[in-house]
């Protein structure tokens, strides 16, 4: 009934005996132990479980762990180190755009991924960008803010 | 405004008083350890809202030393004091107070210790970040690590310490970003979601249909792998892994047999109306009946306010390892303290041997599913002998949290020929806005393993919160009608009827200033007279650019109270657009003006007001529990929806400090006059009144007839 699964998570090779139908999610908070990433509603209309799928955003609630070994994953927790924050980590420090900070993980995650696509967006094509994501307190402006300031960074530092 | 409750200070003084009555000692509230830091003791909770960066700051302040040499722990039983509830914008108020005190306490301690080593009078001695010195001898210093050497204070909190005056805060009213969010940014645990025990099995409840359904039988041979828990109708699956809990709790085969009945969703309004209630006069000036005879003008208009939901982000999540003889509970609650009397009466155990530690969670606005969560996780614990993590489904969460309840509410004035308001009725049909866990029964586990909710509210509270406004109304009769029962089960969400009162009685002065012709911003100025009411009120119409013209289909709106009717002054004006064609309305911007005295962060403070303003928002336009004859329907983000990035107006916060006036919360005050600044807005564009929320476009088509 399970099987063994070889993911790259935050460029470590890591080894799951897991069932091939487990939700990513699960595999990345109970057999890695990771937090980023957290359970928001297993339907990928919240977008609190993002992470990375090479350089894709994706709902980890949603994508089998069976469909996730083929590329790299990158976690909040591989963004950037406490020590050396990712500069979309240091944007929403800066802009001090969490309350709870629960959708923070995927706001984070979602941005990274959007502007490695698109480094110049406009103010509409950021909101498009991060529709797919909830924020259930209300911070949406600093958030607005914080992807324009981590665009503007990224553009300096040349990331 | 007969109804008012004594000026916040000392109000502020009365409640912490209280507090402070029990946890008595500076050693409840704070420790300075041998290496200099501080620990602060409290009793509050961060729920989202930076409330710990805030306290420490208050200490800081205080004790005079660095904000970084701070850690605050808080909401432990077994470490902190009881404060009660993290609830109603009041922790800046009294955890505030109380912190405040026992650090001045703490400080007047300190300096009377080096006085005696220094050898100085405290009159000489200077504070500075810890270190004690003797005024012009430089070389005379000790810090406060020295002082106590490892010690305790030992010493009373006398209510007597000299306090800081605001014009000396160096700490206090600085933006000092918030201590929780490197964290949070970064992916350390941070949340209740994030407790991970040694041995810990992960369990889901398998719900009932809906509330009163009852257990017919339950097939445990349709599951493998997972322990099937069953008491009564509470029906759990506990398993080694998280993945094999979710799929067995929705492949265990499991009849119920409903037993509820609601009346039709289209019928709500009529339904409370006509439920019998318990009245509760709260203001009765003047003459009002007489006044109403007299009235050149008089109108009446009836509102309407749904269940809606906390909806927090993250579904409710605890962990609990239950022992023969101790219990630990890791819970996002509001109130670690009453949930621990709850959960020791689940158990069958002694509080004494019950302890309940505060994690984070998602945010929650007021009592939503963490509560229930955490009974579930330590019921199924104490069963299963082993640690146990629960975390509930998205539909579990929007069909089982206590919603924000329905209400109806109906004013009624008269005005004189000069336009000015000489009659006022208001009534206000609710429940009561108080349903949290006080024992066993209150907890949704204990409902289902004991048997039914009992439906006797605890007190009738927070349905009339802002009931009373803060006009000049010579003559004015306020009636609560409280229900007995909700017909949901409910609680309290931000604001309590805070939002519903003051989207009645704000839409409702606009009403009247229509039927005036008078400018909206005018006829309330000419019932204001409290110059802090009429200052934000200026403020907001200011900054909102009110009375300059505007494109078609674009309109105004204003919106004024103080919260509670004595602590935050508030006024927002909405600029919305209405599409006449379908009646969907766009809200461009939102100015709200702000006045809760003294600003202990301003950038915490605006980022609490903003988040008000666009949940209350969301709350105004998207946000309706639906249900049918025994089923809630909204059950996920498609059919609750709220407000979407690309949705999001402009947000402009005008702050009004008075540093020499209390500080009073913010957490909630921004939330009451969003959705009436937005209906008047819709109406100065397009004539349409809509009393009824959420502001749907077939509502607002309806309205433009």
């Amino acid at each position: 009934m399970t099987s063994q699964f070889t993911l790259t998570v935050n460029g470590q090779p890591y080894s799951v005996d897991v069932a091939p139908d487990t939700p990513l999610l699960y595999v990345l908070r109970n057999d890695l132990g990771l937090n980023g990433a957290q359970f928001g509603c297993g339907s990928e209309r919240c977008g609190a479980c993002t992470v990375l799928l090479g350089a894709k955003a994706i709902k980890s609630c949603k994508v089998l762990v069976s469909e996730a070994t083929l590329g790299s994953i990158t976690t909040l927790e591989g963004l950037g180190t406490a020590a050396e924050l990712h500069p979309v980590q240091r944007a929403f420090l800066a802009e001090q755009a969490a309350q709870c900070g629960y959708c923070t993980n995927g706001l984070i995650m979602t941005t990274a991924a959007f502007l490695w696509k698109n480094p110049h967006p406009t103010d509409q094509q950021i909101r498009e960008a991060l529709n797919g994501n909830l924020c259930r307190c209300g911070t949406q402006l600093r958030i607005l803010r914080a992807v324009k300031r981590a665009a503007e960074l990224l553009a300096a530092e040349g990331v | 405004m007969a109804t008012r409750r004594s000026g916040s200070s000392e109000w502020s003084q009365w409640v912490a008083g209280g507090v402070l009555a029990q946890a008595n000692q500076v050693d409840d509230w704070i420790a300075i350890e041998p290496d200099g830091n501080v620990t602060v003791f409290s009793g509050k909770v961060e729920l989202g809202t930076g409330v710990k960066t805030a306290l420490a700051q208050i200490v800081a302040e205080e004790l005079d030393v660095p904000f970084d040499r701070i850690n605050t722990v808080m909401g432990d039983t077994a470490l902190t004091p009881d404060e009660g509830y993290t609830a109603g914008s009041t922790t800046i108020q009294f955890g505030g107070f109380a912190l405040r005190q026992a650090s001045a306490e703490a400080r007047q301690a300190l300096l009377e210790l080096a006085s005696d080593r220094l050898d100085a009078a405290i009159e000489e001695l200077i504070v500075h970040d810890g270190v004690i010195s003797v005024s012009h001898h430089p070389d005379r210093t000790i810090n406060y690590a020295e002082l106590l050497g490892g010690k305790k204070f030992q010493r009373r909190i006398t209510l007597t310490a000299p306090l800081k005056r605001p014009a000396e805060y160096r700490i206090v009213g600085q933006l000092i970003p918030r201590v929780d969010l490197p964290r949070k940014i970064s992916g350390a645990a941070s949340f209740v979601h994030d407790v991970r025990l040694t041995g810990m099995l992960h369990a889901r409840v398998v719900r009932p249909p809906g509330p009163g359904a009852k257990l017919i039988s339950l097939d445990e041979a349709s599951v493998s792998d997972v322990r099937v828990v069953h008491l009564g109708n509470f029906v759990g699956v506990v398993a080694e892994r998280e993945e094999r809990a979710v799929r067995a709790a929705q492949q265990l085969k499991v009849t119920w047999r409903a037993t509820t009945h609601w009346p039709q969703q289209a019928n709500l309004y009529s339904y409370i109306r006509n439920q019998p209630t318990t009245d509760n006069v709260i203001v009765e000036e003047g003459k009002v009946d007489a006044a109403f005879k007299r009235a050149a003008t008089r109108r009446t208009a009836t509102y309407a306010q749904p269940f809606q939901a906390h909806a927090s982000i993250g579904p409710s999540c605890a962990v609990a390892d239950v022992q023969a003889d101790r219990a630990v509970i890791w819970s996002n609650s509001q109130g670690v303290y009453p949930l621990r009397g709850a959960l020791a009466e689940l158990l069958k155990m002694s509080p004494e041997q019950v302890q309940v530690i505060h994690a984070e969670g998602a945010g929650s606005y007021g009592h939503n599913g963490s509560d229930d969560a955490a009974a579930d996780a330590a019921i199924l614990s104490q069963v299963v002998g082993k640690p146990v993590r629960v975390q509930w489904s998205r539909q579990d969460e929007f069909a089982w949290e206590p919603y924000a309840p329905a209400m109806v509410m109906e004013v009624s004035g008269g005005l004189d020929r000069q336009g000015q308001v000489i009659a006022w009725q208001y009534d206000v049909w609710t429940p009561s806005h108080v349903g949290r866990p006080r024992g066993k029964s209150q907890l949704l586990a204990g409902q289902l393993i004991y048997g039914q909710r009992s439906s006797r509210p605890q007190w009738f509270g927070g349905g009339d919160r802002n009931a009373p406004t803060n006009y000049d109304f010579p003559h004015q009769r306020v009636t609560a009608h409280w229900l007995a029962d909700s017909l949901l089960r409910t609680s309290s969400m931000r604001t309590l009827g805070g939002a519903a009162n003051t989207f009645a009685n704000e839409s409702f002065m606009d009403e009247l200033a229509a039927a005036t012709q008078i400018d909206p911003l005018e006829f309330r100025l000419r019932h204001l007279t409290d110059p802090r009411a009429i200052e934000v009120v200026r403020a907001a119409a200011q900054r909102s650019e009110w009375g300059t013209p505007l494109p078609a289909g674009e309109g105004r709106g204003l919106a004024f109270a103080q919260y509670e009717n004595e602590v935050a002054y508030v006024a927002t004006v909405a600029h919305v657009h209405v599409e006449p064609l379908s009646g969907a309305i766009r809200v461009l911007r939102i100015v709200t003006a702000h006045d809760c005295g003294l600003i202990i962060n301003p950038d915490g403070l605006r980022n609490q007001i903003e988040g008000n303003v666009l949940q209350s928002l969301s709350r105004a336009l998207y946000e309706e529990v639906t249900f049918d004859e025994s089923h809630i329907t909204s059950i996920d983000w498609d059919s609750y929806p709220i407000l979407k990035f690309s949705d999001v107006p402009d947000v402009d916060v005008v702050l009004i400090n008075h540093p020499d006036q209390p500080a009073v919360g913010a957490g909630e005050p921004a939330t009451i006059t969003t959705a009436p600044a937005i209906a008047n807005a819709i109406f100065h564009a397009s004539g349409a009144r809509v009393r009824q929320i959420p502001f749907t476009p077939q509502r607002v088509k309806a309205a433009l007839g």
